[in-house]
């Protein structure tokens, strides 16, 4: 069987996809997260691959500047290489830290707080998930620990349901971004409830970014449709049977749905409209 | 008169023993942690990296030593 991997740098399809760039940008402004500019829409998360290499290939190939990490113990008993930034430059990539795994208001704060020591920046995603079955945030807890860690001068780029008076309350707290969810974490059913997203990003002045769900690039294209700002994804690449097609998958579908949005789209109707001319037919 | 060159902390979850006189700046050394790539909680205060040197490392402290990993 052929590899996807070697179409990826086959030097027309390279071509065919700087000049779909080229055009995003001419037609597109930056993507601005707490005053700083982000030419792709597309965030990914460096959780799951099956290797550091293939992380790498498949995060390039998505063309994203910004990447999460989390922010685990050093396993002090295992010579295991587990340091991403042995293989991610922080140079290359914008470094998102996350709080991934907190079940608290006070264990996210703490966590973002070791995130911004390690020095990089002051942006944190933050996470505090409410039930460990659906992985579903706990939006009293989020928006407690938004408000506190806006203050303390953080970029806050919270993780929340799709709902809109939650997404409005984080605005209020101070986030630089509010990040609803497409569908539970991992899950792969894609946006769940497209109305309600769009009213997320109709409502907001920060930049709505979806975030966790995506399972194709279909959902992406459409969760970028609904004019949001970007979408943000891991598990969607780090499990496909090719992480770096489907990257590349990603990100055409993220700039095609980017693309549609700014377009316009024609109305949908449920009745039939020809598009060739009714005058002028024979006898 | 038992003397003893190490002193007890929790690190990183577990019991260790390590040498006495230790700063946080030695005992990253002592752990071939290069300082750049971590960032350490002791008693539950974060140390700025310019001050590792300042910091003892005493009985029964408590020390977290955290890092970036692949995450979602």
């Amino acid at each position: 069987m052929n590899s996807f991997t070697s179409w990826a740098v086959d030097e027309d399809a390279q071509s065919m996809t700087e000049a779909m760039i080229d055009a995003a940008r001419a037609l597109d402004g930056p993507l601005t997260i707490g005053g700083v500019e982000f030419t792709s829409r597309l965030i990914v998360g460096t959780g799951k691959y099956e290797t550091n290499e293939i992380m790498v290939d498949a995060i390039r190939a998505a063309g994203t500047e910004m990447v999460t990490v989390a922010v685990r113990r050093v396993d002090l008993d295992r010579t295991k290489e587990e340091a991403i930034l042995h293989h991610l430059s922080p140079d290359e990539f914008f470094l998102l830290a996350n709080t991934a795994g907190c079940y608290t208001a006070e264990d996210a704060i703490r966590y973002a707080r070791l995130a911004r020591a390690a020095g990089f920046n002051e942006f944190v995603k933050l996470e505090v998930i409410g039930d460990e079955k659906t992985l579903l945030p706990d939006v009293q807890a989020t928006l407690e620990a938004a408000k506190i860690l806006a203050d303390e001068g953080f970029k806050v780029m919270a993780y929340t349901n799709d709902d809109l008076v939650t997404a409005l309350r984080l605005e209020d707290a101070g986030c630089a971004a509010v990040m609803p969810l497409a569908s539970p974490i991992g899950s792969g059913l894609g946006v769940v409830n497209p109305y309600f997203i769009r009213e997320i990003k109709n409502r907001l002045e920060v930049p709505v970014i979806v975030d966790a769900g995506v399972g194709t690039a279909s959902h992406a294209c459409i969760t970028m449709e609904q004019g949001v700002d970007g979408v943000l994804m891991n598990t969607a690449l780090a499990t496909a049977d090719d992480p770096v097609c489907m990257s590349h998958a990603m990100k055409h579908a993220t700039l095609a749905g980017r693309l549609a949005y700014l377009a316009g789209r024609m109305p949908s109707r449920e009745i039939a409209v020809p598009s060739s001319p009714t005058a002028g037919m024979l006898d | 008169m038992t003397q003893t060159n190490t002193i007890q902390v929790q690190l990183n979850g577990k019991e260790r023993e390590v040498s006495t006189g230790l700063t946080v700046h030695s005992l990253l050394e002592s752990l071939e942690l290069h300082p750049g790539m971590v960032v350490v909680e002791l008693n539950r205060d974060i140390i700025e990296r310019d001050s590792y040197q300042d910091h003892a490392v005493s009985e029964g402290d408590t020390l977290e030593l955290v890092h970036f990993v692949g995450g979602g």
